[in-house]
């Protein structure tokens, strides 16, 4: 358990963060009208720097060679193909990989100056300030409040009004407060698909993480909840870094400040990254024929 | 409608149909069954119950069929105790053996123990009583007399039931979807974290009905308990007492049995399924999702 100090100190950081920086004011570039791109991010300041970044499933390469920086407070789309190793990338950035068997990293991945895949590193830890959400929505068969004091509760805050202030907080951020504060104890599964997901993203919002990694949040849902979500998104950028992976280019184009093209090769069948800069730039000004192939919709 | 729409529903309706009697019939078959036994059952106890007022079953002053003295109490709490015990000691080894299986062995491992723990369930009763006779009464006996006990009935029966725990939880846990296990490791759980967190719970009906399979098994088993249990018709007042169960006792009386008596055998007999009934509606109950 915390020092009470340093509890309110936590609590009082989240306060701090919670109204949307005036840097990165994003309010009016959600729309389901013409198609606007994100404005270029505020501060270029890498939080996690990718270095020759190679995955291995067994002896078969599945990602090769990856370099690029996710930058502090923006939103990075991860776009290409299926199995150009999108996920695979996402994964090695919490060490997710850890759980498949025979998946092998090579190259580093820093995050905030120390690599991840050092044996010193605490995995917990680093999962605990990177977050991940699912394709398909994932709430535990618990209720909806242990669903969200559960991961809490392991990661030391015990006591209850803490968590119960937690719970709202993270419900409110994800506008899912109004529809599910009176039933609380309700099983997490009874909610929508929708419901679920935002549910899942308050889950990993509960521990105040700074990574939010997304893999296509939003393609198991049907479009009304799918906007939601990606509403949601929206207003979270700035507060948190988040990369996202989505086979829908409009709404990359949409929330994106940084994208980042893969691409498989043809015969190998090994990912790799193409382009990687401003979203703007890699879908008005793109400089590699592939990239300017996939997202005018001529290749892909 | 379309022609091939058409064509699949006229075949379909046919087969459908053929299927439908015969699962219909299978399911009858197997209901009948139930009840025809249940029928027997009555009417095989029909004249102790008949003669003998239900009550004396349970304040008579001892069982002493010949004597017209029916009291089966203490079979039941021998019952009860035995595999009570037996539960207690069973569950958490079963849950925990699943557990190294599903979570904590290496693969080759977990294949390994799996195999050891289905030749345990392999093991015919009889050699389990064969071995609690041989080697488990005469070790408490040097600790304990008289050796033939409570105990040894207990633990015969935690081997038992144990594989049926062991292999029932496994499969619940197993079947636990990897999205949850992912999901929980992405949010910085620790393995038992996971475990008590996520798994447990989303296995715990699996878990419940295997528990439930093994009290049956614990309830109904009569070779292995009637060797090692020493027989004597008495209310345990110790785990070193020797003591009777309801299935021993039809096992061991049924052979010289006459009139009243053996109705009130076939009583007993009814008693056993009543306890079972009760002990599955209990896990039905328990079973049920709660969220806390």
């Amino acid at each position: 358990m915390k020092p009470k100090s340093d509890m309110t100190d936590y609590l009082n950081d989240r306060e701090v963060l919670n109204p949307a920086q005036p840097t990165c004011d994003k309010s009016n570039a959600y729309t389901l009208g013409p198609l606007q791109t994100g404005p270029y991010c505020c501060i270029p300041e890498p939080v996690i720097q990718v270095k020759d970044l190679s995955l291995f499933y067994g002896a078969k390469r599945a990602l090769d060679k990856v370099t690029l920086a996710i930058y502090r407070g923006c939103i990075t789309a991860l776009i290409g193909p299926s199995g150009c190793g999108k996920t695979s990338f996402l994964s090695a950035i919490n060490r997710l990989t850890d759980l498949i068997p025979d998946c092998r990293v090579e190259g580093a991945v820093q995050f905030e100056g120390n690599d991840i895949y050092d044996a010193t590193c605490n995995v917990q830890q680093l999962r605990k300030q990177i977050g991940m959400v699912f394709q398909k929505p994932t709430p535990f068969p618990l209720s909806i409040q242990r669903n969200i004091a559960l991961p809490l509760r392991e990661h030391g805050i015990t006591q209850r009004a803490d968590i119960q202030v937690i719970t709202e907080q993270v419900l409110r951020d994800v506008g899912l407060w109004d529809e599910v504060c009176d039933r609380l104890d309700a099983p997490a599964l009874s909610l929508s698909g929708g419901q679920q997901q935002r549910l899942c993203i308050a889950r990993a919002l509960a521990l105040d993480p700074q990574i939010l990694l997304m893999d296509e949040p939003c393609s198991a849902l049907d479009p009304i909840a799918s906007s939601v979500v990606e509403d949601l998104i929206n207003r979270l950028n700035g507060r948190y870094t988040i990369v996202i992976v989505t086979h829908n280019l409009a709404q990359a184009r949409r929330i994106a400040n940084y994208a980042a093209f893969f691409w498989v090769k043809e015969r190998e069948r090994i990912g790799h990254l193409v382009e990687f800069g401003h979203c703007r730039d890699i879908f008005e000004t793109p400089t590699h024929p592939l990239t300017a192939a996939y997202v005018s919709g001529t290749r892909g | 409608m379309t022609w091939w729409k058409r064509s699949i529903l006229f075949q379909s309706a046919s087969i459908d149909k053929w299927l439908q009697w015969l699962l219909r019939a299978g399911a009858v078959m197997a209901a009948l069954i139930m009840v025809l036994i249940m029928l027997f059952l009555l009417l095989e106890s029909w004249p102790a119950l008949q003669h003998i007022a239900l009550i004396r079953f349970f304040t008579d002053e001892t069982w002493h069929p010949l004597e017209d003295h029916y009291n089966l109490l203490p079979m039941v709490t021998g019952t009860l105790y035995a595999s009570c015990g037996a539960l207690f000691l069973a569950i958490p080894l079963g849950i925990a053996s699943a557990l190294f299986m599903a979570f904590y062995a290496s693969p080759r491992m977990a294949i390994l123990y799996r195999r050891l723990i289905e030749l345990l369930a392999g093991i015919p009763s009889v050699v389990f009583g064969f071995w609690g006779l041989t080697t488990l009464v005469p070790m408490i006996n040097q600790w304990q007399p008289p050796g033939a006990s409570l105990l040894a009935a207990i633990l015969i029966l935690t081997l038992m039931i144990l594989p049926t725990l062991a292999l029932t939880s496994h499969a619940a846990l197993t079947a636990v979807p990897g999205e949850y296990l992912r999901s929980a490791a992405a949010l910085g759980l620790s393995r038992w974290g996971m475990i008590y967190g996520v798994v447990l719970p989303a296995a715990r009906k699996g878990i419940v009905a295997g528990i439930l399979l093994a009290a049956g098994r614990a309830i109904g088993e009569t070779m292995a308990v009637l060797m090692v249990a020493g027989n004597v018709v008495q209310h345990a007042d110790s785990l070193f007492a020797p003591i009777r169960t309801l299935t021993a006792n039809i096992a061991l009386e049924m052979a010289y049995a006459m009139s009243d008596h053996r109705a009130v055998l076939f009583v007993s007999g009814l008693l056993l399924l009543l306890l079972v009934m009760v002990l599955t509606s209990l896990a039905g109950w328990l079973g049920k999702e709660h969220h806390v």
